[in-house]
């Protein structure tokens, strides 16, 4: 009378091998790291709003960067965390591309959305941001960034910002981009509850919504600056 | 000849028990080197192909579905009896074999049907611990229903998908042991032929469903758990893929069918909607629960049931049968259901069909409880007839639904073919004439897993492990004969469908041997159906090739079996010149037109022996003693 | 109720010989069809016209007729099982259709599901995931009293909601990344919320998931278009489950 499960080798197997290759176990490293890079996006929105306070952003900045080892180790945190998203994110958008290789002559969605459909589109796009913006405001390589001083001696952030927000291509980008955003939270968040479990048929619906109005919150919030700079109602 | 049922003898309650102990056995070393075949992985067939995988056997299992998980077992709705007396109800193992004996108006084994009623409790267990999603009440114990025949709630169910929950049971352990390699699990083949060696079953031809091909199996036993027979009818409850093909192979090789007479016509169906139904769709029996059975007084009645008054409806069953009420057995249901209608009281579509009225259910305990009990019944019945059963009486009408005959075993479950053995509703041992709602599952999973495992052993025992190898001369001889036949049919390239023939034999059968048979029906189809078998060989268009997926060549096959199959039926029912649960001769009724039994002639099972497609089979007979219940006139009023 | 009116329709059939053939769309007219039909019996007749001109018939899976085995399998205007809430093709009427539709009929297509012929596919896959445990190892016979376990209501109800899958593979069919989460997901539920089912569910969990995954079914990520696709409507607070227990079994 053999049993399969009597003698199976999963006893042993080590629990981080198989959240990297197990098709959940990715699934929870996804929703994760995602997770935390919204925690990440919340806490930036919550800072860059210091803009609307005078001075405020100038003030925040000089306090973020005033330990520099504390900003290296969080940049490296957020490179780890944002690598695992992406390259497990390709990773399991190509396995799913092949499990799905022929498609219908019709298809016909009922549940499934834009945002859960194209979030590795959407992903990509973000990284693609995320590039632009760290070369535009945290390297400051870009052609329009114009640096200067304000007056307690810090460097001045807002006019660096409401320059380049006076561009309307940029102001573009960046409001395409939380749009963008808003797509890949919208269907990421709400789906961060499902992947660890914490659903049922009543906590289903309050996530989803959850979900989606934290989506909405972080759209307006960080689109709500360059749209303000470019109307002219915040002037530099 | 007369036939021995190897019964034990001694007092009953003692008798399986006893044979247990005087069997003999295979050495667990021994057991990997006998292979048994079991073909059907249905209750009967996943069961027994589970529990002879974990003794240790070397099983290869077969089905046509895709799945061993599909097998028409899975239909099942109502429940699983079984002798627990949870309620404190007065049941025990001695009434739940009293119910049967009696149910099946006394034509079955009394000592096959007291070890049914004896492992009935081990069922229960075995599927419990299977992790069956039985029914349970608030404080965590297993709840039990009522069903028809029975005065007691002995029923356990799983809403109304009890089948699929014992189903998927034993294919779990059928999974697991498949995994453990003791199974080789054959999908998508189906049995052809069956292979006989110096008298003994040594195993199977089969077509690959897929590439067509046709290859033999030996093994030391083959194990047939395939089915019953009721869709030679053509529309009935069966899966489209139900047939006799396997039972009658083995047939023509030498097993005896007994009483293929007797069939149960279901009272709780679907009523037909037209020429162009496929099936017909049965509705739990458990209905009748809650639900009063009636038809209007008046004849020819042309109003809507909503608007005849109270007054003027016959509640029929409680008028007729006062203890039992609308949970009088299926025969006596599904006749009383018949007469309504050809008495011009009939409701629907060609006045064939009654009603089955849930209108004093609801009031009583709200449509939410009703919902409760049988809420995936009524969803059904709407989306078949889009009619809302809360709101509007449901219709019913009775349909072919199940085999009591069968291929002829003994006590052990072995056909006269040694080492063939046949489980479930291909045998025809313990349901007599008619069954007992909830008794199906009990007797598949019983067979299966508390009756073969111990018997087989008993054959094996006094045989040495592979005696036949493939290489055997009646393999290939096997293999020919079916590929041969497979050609005939594509060759004959005629004007009507397989489909054409089946109609016209099903219309045959339902009209004269259907729920209502006489001498002259049963003549009048055994002058018609040669006719029909005649001009299906020469005129039937059969597409494709054998050599590829070919679902036409499929039911071919089928169609051509049941087409021999269905003269040996009527031949039984004009022998059987009584009226015994399902089967009902006009000719001798009681005057209140209740069946009539000869005890006194037909006190037997009859078994028949295979000469010759066109010849006359030979009658072979057992008698049935009765010591232990008395032959009763039986009566549910 | 029986409606007189019929209806003509015009069907697009997908027709693979096998395999490894390349398939491709089929024209036929659907005529007289009564609205009391079942869509299987509407096709059934169009095959006895194809078989009466010497056609080859479109080959399809089915078997029980009445919505339980979950061999029929079709996909109806891109939408598995043709779409109507909890039905599967067997079950679907055409008086969900109107005179003169035109319906496009599909097999399922996941990799994990190869056509066999025509609409048939072979789906062998969601057996070798129940083979790698959805069962609990119950020897037969020897078993304690159904009652010496007691399974409250609750939990018998739940575990009753996932066992009521039919295998069908409706949710890989509907699934845009050709998962078969729910299915795995209804399993490892069932036995996780009995008693009996709990000895072996931290093992059960991690075997059927990487089972899955060497069929060659994609990975879930929560469309729950597999619920909408269920004609049992298996809920996908399963595969919430499941991952609840996939973790459990991690620690």
């Amino acid at each position: 009378m053999s049993n399969n499960f009597q003698n199976n080798e999963y006893a042993q197997r080590d629990t981080i091998m198989q959240l990297f290759t197990s098709t959940v176990g990715r699934k929870v490293l996804m929703a994760i790291t995602g997770q935390f890079m919204v925690l990440f996006v919340i806490v930036h929105m919550l800072g860059n709003s210091s803009i609307f306070i005078p001075g405020g952003i100038n003030a925040y900045a000089e306090h973020l960067h005033a330990l520099p080892p504390l900003v290296w180790a969080f940049r490296l945190v957020m490179v780890c965390v944002a690598s695992i998203h992406i390259l497990f994110g390709i990773q399991l958008s190509l396995e799913n591309r092949a499990a799905n290789a022929e498609t219908y002559a019709v298809k016909n969605l009922k549940k499934a959305t834009l945002a859960s459909t194209s979030m590795l589109y959407t992903g990509l796009l973000l990284l693609a941001f995320i590039i632009y913006h760290l070369l535009h405001f945290t390297i400051r390589a870009t052609p329009d960034i114009k640096i200067g001083v304000d007056a307690l001696g810090r460097i001045d952030v807002f006019g660096m910002v409401t320059n380049s927000f006076s561009y309307g291509i940029i102001t573009f980008i960046y409001i395409a981009a939380m749009v963008v955003l808003f797509l890949h939270l919208s269907h990421g968040i709400q789906s961060f509850f499902q992947t660890m479990g914490w659903n049922n048929e009543k906590t289903l619906p309050v996530f989803s919504k959850i979900g989606m109005v934290a989506a909405v919150v972080l759209l307006l919030g960080y689109a709500s600056i360059p749209f303000v700079i470019v109307t002219g109602i915040l002037k530099g | 000849m007369i036939l021995d049922g190897k019964c034990p003898t001694g007092p009953i309650e003692k008798t399986w028990d006893k044979h247990r102990f005087d069997m003999k056995l295979v050495n667990p070393s021994n057991k990997r080197k006998y292979k048994i075949l079991v073909v059907g992985t249905g209750l009967a067939g996943g069961a027994a192909a589970a529990s002879l995988g974990e003794l240790g056997y070397n099983v290869e299992a077969f089905c046509y579905q895709d799945s061993p998980r599909r097998a028409h077992s899975i239909a099942a709705q109502g429940g699983i009896n079984a002798a627990k007396n949870y309620p404190n109800d007065g049941d025990s193992i001695y009434r739940l074999f009293y119910d049967t004996i009696k149910g099946g108006d006394f034509r079955a084994r009394e000592a096959d049907v007291w070890r049914l009623a004896q492992v009935s409790n081990n069922i229960i267990d075995q599927c419990v611990a299977q992790g069956v999603p039985f029914a349970r009440d608030y404080a965590g114990y297993l709840d039990n229903r009522s069903f028809g025949g029975a005065q007691v709630s002995r029923t356990f169910y799983a809403r109304g998908q009890t089948g699929q929950q014992l189903l998927l049971g034993a294919y779990s352990a059928l999974a697991r042991q498949i995994k453990a390699g003791t199974v080789k699990m054959f999908p998508r083949t189906e049995m052809l032929d069956l292979i006989v060696v110096d008298g003994e079953a040594k195993g199977i031809t089969v077509r690959d469903m897929v590439t067509g091909e046709i290859r033999s199996h030996v093994g030391d036993a083959v194990v047939l758990c395939t089915g019953g027979y009721v869709n030679v009818f053509y529309l009935s409850t069966n899966a489209m893929g139900c047939s006799v093909t396997a039972a009658w192979k083995a047939h023509r090789k030498g097993a005896f069918f007994a009483n293929p007479c007797y069939t149960q016509i279901h009272p709780t169906c679907i009523p037909q909607h037209g020429d162009k139904q496929s099936k017909l769709t049965l509705m739990s029996e458990s209905l009748r629960n809650d639900g009063r059975c009636w038809a209007p007084k008046k004849k020819g009645e042309k109003r809507g049931p909503n608007e005849i008054p109270e007054e003027e409806r016959d509640y029929y069953l409680e008028r007729k049968y006062p203890s039992f009420g609308n949970l009088a057995p299926r025969d006596i249901a599904s006749r009383a259901a018949k007469e309504q209608c050809d008495d011009d009281r009939g409701v629907g579509p060609g006045g064939r069909g009654v009603y089955l009225d849930f209108a004093d259910s609801i009031k009583r305990l709200g449509e939410d409880t009703i919902r409760e009990r049988y809420g995936n019944l009524f969803e059904m019945y709407e989306k078949i007839t889009d009619e809302n059963g809360y709101k509007v009486p449901m219709r019913i009408y009775p349909a072919p639904h199940y085999s009591m005959g069968g291929l002829w075993v003994d006590y052990n479950c072995e056909s006269n073919v040694p080492g063939l053995f046949v489980l479930g509703e291909a045998n025809f041992s313990v349901h007599g004439a008619n069954r007992l709602g909830a008794s199906a599952l009990m007797q598949g999973l019983a067979d299966g897993y508390f009756v073969i495992p111990y018997t087989i052993a008993n054959y094996l025992a006094k045989t040495a492990p592979g005696k036949v190898k493939a290489d055997n001369p009646e393999c290939k001889k096997s293999v020919d004969d079916v590929n041969n036949n497979m050609k005939k049919l594509i060759s004959i390239n005629g004007k009507k469908t397989v489909s054409e023939f089946h109609r016209e034999l099903g219309k045959i059968m339902w009209e004269n041997v259907g729920m209502a048979r006489s001498d002259q029906s049963c003549k009048e189809a055994l002058k018609k159906i040669p006719v029909l078998r005649e001009e299906f060989w020469k005129n039937v268009k059969v597409s494709g090739s054998g050599a590829q997926f070919n679902q036409d060549l499929e039911n071919a096959g089928r169609v051509a079996d049941f087409l021999e199959f269905a003269e040996l039926l009527t031949r039984d029912a004009l022998y059987r010149n009584e009226s015994c649960g399902g089967h009902f001769r006009v000719e001798h009724q009681m005057p209140d037109g209740e069946a009539k039994r000869d005890d006194e002639n037909f006190c037997h099972a009859a078994a028949w022996e295979f000469k010759g497609a066109n010849a006359e089979p030979e009658l072979h007979i057992e008698p049935l003693k009765f010591e232990n219940v008395h032959l009763a006139i039986r009566s549910y009023k | 109720m029986s409606h007189d009116k019929t209806m003509n329709l015009t069907l697009h059939v997908w027709r693979q010989k096998g395999p490894k053939d390349p398939g491709k769309f089929e024209v036929y007219d659907a005529k007289d069809v009564s609205p009391d039909q079942s869509f299987l019996e509407m096709l059934d007749e169009v095959n006895e016209d194809l078989i009466k001109a010497g056609k080859d018939p479109i080959a399809f899976d089915h078997d029980c007729r009445e919505g339980i085995c979950g061999m029929c399998s079709q996909v109806i205007n891109g939408m598995a099982h043709g779409g109507q809430d909890r039905t599967t093709v067997c079950q679907l009427h055409m008086r969900m259709f109107k005179d003169g539709d035109t319906i496009y009929i599909e097999p399922w297509r996941a990799r994990a599901f190869p056509v066999i012929k025509d609409l048939v596919v072979d789906r062998i896959a969601l057996d070798t995931i129940i083979q790698a445990g959805g069962y609990t190892s119950a020897h037969t016979g020897g078993i304690a009293d159904g009652n010496a376990i007691l399974v409250p209501k609750p939990e018998a109800e739940y575990a009753m909601d996932a066992a009521e899958c039919i295998g069908c593979g409706a949710c890989v069919a509907g699934c845009p990344n050709g998962s078969a989460m729910l299915f795995t997901s209804a399993k490892v539920s069932q036995l996780a919320v009995l008693p009996q089912g709990q000895a072996e569910a931290a093992r059960r969990v991690k075997e059927m998931t990487e089972t899955l995954q060497e069929c060659g079914f994609g990975n879930c990520t929560n469309h729950y278009e597999c619920q909408a696709a269920c004609p049992k409507g298996i809920n996908v607070k399963f595969i919430a489950k499941l991952n609840r227990e996939y973790l459990k079994s991690l620690f």
